[in-house]
């Protein structure tokens, strides 16, 4: 199939996929930005959007082929020139946003009409593309304040997308002024960091600077640099304490904003903390070893309790959600602090998982809001009888946050729990399934009135069934049905996060 | 102990005025004053790059005037020099002979020579002007050449130097004209949040529009 694929791709498009990816996005931003009307500029974020999902054949053929796949930018080689990378960790990264990205997109167009005012859709279109380039851009570059720039690039746009949700309240502008002041501390953190190694090494490149880091070894300047990263993308990744930002941002913003965050922003700022921590730190270096366990594992697993908590008793129902992905991303953070290849794996099909259990469950209630306005758990009564199909598909979202077998949150949380269990770590995994039960029940406070209460009646009137527009329902099924099938079919993605975490355990 | 202190002098003024930013930011609920403190704390940071690039009796990194040439193949074969003197800094140690750099870069430079010659061949003295572009930057090379030669042999005596001339390191200037532009870009984009939160909430006082979502979400009964 990918072969197939690949061999349409002109070999002259493919040689230069790994930086096509990030360009051909960013150069339709401002083309949409000027189109007349919002539809317009939708078909051209698609087709940016759709370009590059057909560069991820390419980028998979070439790693099969070669591992590492580097594009020297403007012809620089490595250690100076800027270099772009594709190997088997960011690969499935990659492929995570441009697939949802796309999906998201097919979604927009009612969504979008339905949220954000006529004036401004084509202004919308273009961050959007931004943002996407932006995150494409963190996950392929191979340099250290490349990585600081694209990060920029897709927060600065996120902003502004989120700021759009003003329009049905208000509240998305403090979520958005929050998250900007929260934001920029966490990216200058981050930039103070790699001012440390570029001091301890003098070099950009994230491979050079593994090299020389593992040749001079380490002293104060790269562990103030070590822990300026780590709380820098942390906040980026929505880590446990440095979450306060995620969940207004995720309730106010329009809903495809929402669906196209929770699925790749904070996967891909957690993707370039497992960069550091891992390829350019080396996981055998005392205080990286130390600090996966006493800081990932340990907060990881706090998060995975408190955040399932906080998410029970939330009234907003994409504000459970949000804290549902602050929790999630405690489980990741476990799985990397458990420090084996086999926990990172873990970690890192939770992640892949994860985007598309939030996918579905952030575009059904979409779309139970493009219908019915629903915005908070007690508006859902009665929506099994009005929107069948897309309560079933929330239904599966759902059961798979929870982690029921025949689905694929189920085959995440088995391996993590593997993974714990191989390291005699019984604490986290009581501590995994007393979260889970705490999922099941945040879960079946939002599945309760979908199926079992009746819709609020106006003068005797029965609700309708209503329709949802086929471009949202369809990669709304798409992903729903994602959550059954990788279940039975699981070796694609398990290969995929096994061969990334074989991959970053090897070093560069 | 004063020793130390003395030596690392020009971080205490960038540690005040990241401890100062930090603190307006968390200090303060006027949503304008929260973003100045931003910057303060980002331009801090500027001020911790610029200062990794200083080199002590470094010059200006341009090559010296016996190499100094107009055109566009020399510019780059320059810069590939440059790029030998900032692979060291006071600070940095060395990770790998700048020799290697050097020999890596003389290469795009040599390509560059080449491609001046379509460009300048439009001009009046079409023949003379391009052969002067073409050997201008060969000279380059060559001076690139020699000193990665020098470096590999020989410690020069000075460290990091290119025949007998130190240069500062140009790198962290250009990484923080790339921060000051996402600086300034965050401040925009602040601002004109602070501008639209205006309009809708009549304030920009945290605590003021805190009461404002509360009372909004309770209907109004306190």
């Amino acid at each position: 199939m990918m072969e197939l694929l690949g061999a349409l791709i002109p070999s002259a498009l493919a040689q230069h996929a790994p930086v096509l990816l990030v360009v051909v996005p960013l150069i339709l931003s401002p083309v949409a930005a000027v189109m007349p009307n919002g539809r317009i500029a939708w078909v051209i974020a698609l087709i940016g959007v759709a370009f590059t999902v057909l560069m991820l054949p390419p980028l998979f053929a070439g790693v099969q082929a070669d591992a590492v796949m580097s594009y020297a930018l403007g012809g620089w080689a490595a250690p100076l020139g800027i270099e772009y990378r594709v190997d088997a960790l960011n690969l499935p990264i990659l492929a995570l946003v441009g697939i949802i990205g796309f999906l998201c997109t097919l979604y927009a167009l009612p969504s979008v009409a339905d949220e954000v005012d006529e004036g401004k859709r084509a202004i919308f279109y273009a961050t959007f593309l931004v943002c996407f380039a932006g995150l494409l851009g963190v996950a392929v570059t191979g340099d250290a304040f490349n990585v600081f720039v694209f990060v920029e690039i897709s927060s600065l746009s996120t902003y502004g997308l989120i700021a759009m949700g003003a329009g049905r309240d208000r509240r998305a502008l403090t979520a958005s002024y929050n998250y900007l002041v929260l934001g920029t501390i966490g990216a200058t953190f981050f930039v103070i960091g790699v001012g440390f190694l570029y001091m301890a090494t003098g070099t950009l490149n994230m491979a050079d600077m593994a090299r020389v880091l593992a040749e001079n070894g380490h002293d104060r300047v790269t562990q103030a640099g070590f822990a300026f990263i780590v709380v820098g993308l942390g906040l980026k990744a929505a880590m446990f304490p440095l979450h306060v930002w995620l969940p207004n941002a995720y309730a106010f913003a329009p809903n495809f904003v929402t669906a196209f965050l929770a699925s790749t922003a904070t996967k891909v700022a957690f993707y370039a903390l497992i960069r550091f921590l891992f390829s350019v730190y080396h996981p055998d270096v005392t205080f990286v070893d130390l600090s996966s366990t006493w800081v990932f594992a340990v907060v990881g697993t706090i998060a995975m309790i408190v955040a399932s908590v906080q998410a029970v008793f939330q009234t907003d129902a994409r504000r459970v959600l949000a804290y549902s992905s602050v929790a999630q991303v405690g489980y990741m953070m476990l799985g990397l602090g458990i420090g084996s290849a086999d926990g990172l794996a873990a970690g890192l099909l939770h992640l892949m998982n994860h985007a598309m259990m939030k996918g579905a469950l952030f575009m059904a209630l979409g779309a139970f809001a493009l219908n019915y306005g629903v915005s908070r758990v007690k508006d859902l009564a009665g929506m099994g009888k009005s929107m069948p199909a897309t309560s079933v598909a929330f239904t599966f979202g759902g059961l798979s946050l929870v982690g029921v077998p025949l689905t694929i949150g189920f085959t995440s949380k088995w391996y993590l729990i593997l993974a714990a269990l191989e390291n005699g770590w019984w604490w986290a995994v009581a501590a995994l399934i007393l979260s889970s039960l705490l999922a099941l029940a945040y879960v079946a406070r939002l599945l309760m009135p979908i199926w079992f209460e009746n819709a609020p009646t106006h003068g005797g009137a029965v609700p309708k069934v209503q329709r949802v527009p086929w471009l949202m329902a369809v990669p709304m099924g798409i992903l729903a049905l994602a959550n059954i099938y990788f279940f039975f079919h699981a070796a694609p993605i398990v290969n995929l996060a096994r061969g990334a975490a074989n991959a970053v355990m090897g070093g560069f | 102990m004063f020793d130390i202190l003395a030596d690392r002098a020009i971080y205490m003024p960038i540690i005040v005025l990241m401890m100062m930013g930090l603190y307006v930011v968390v200090a303060t609920g006027n949503l304008v004053k929260r973003l100045v403190g931003l910057s303060i704390f980002q331009t801090s940071v500027c001020l911790l790059y610029i200062t990794v690039g200083k080199v002590f009796g470094g010059q200006p990194p341009i090559l010296p005037p016996a190499h100094h040439g107009e055109d566009h193949g020399e510019g780059h074969a320059a810069e590939a020099g440059h790029a030998a003197a900032a692979a060291s800094s006071h600070d940095a140690p060395v990770h790998d002979a700048p020799a290697h750099d050097a020999a890596d870069h003389a290469e795009p430079a040599h390509g560059e020579a080449a491609h001046a010659e379509p460009a300048v061949a439009d001009t009046g003295h079409a023949e003379e002007a391009a052969h002067g572009a073409a050997s201008h930057a060969q000279d380059a090379v060559q001076h690139v050449a020699d000193a990665a030669h020098h470096a590999d042999a020989a410690p020069v005596h000075v460290e990091g130097a290119i025949d007998g001339v130190l240069y500062s390191n140009p790198l962290p200037h250009v990484l923080i004209l790339t921060a000051i532009v996402v600086g300034v870009a965050t401040l925009a984009v602040g601002l004109a949040l602070v501008v639209r939160i205006r309009e809708a909430y009549g304030t920009i006082e945290d605590t003021a529009l805190s009461a404002a979502d509360y009372s909004a979400e309770t209907g109004g009964r306190e």
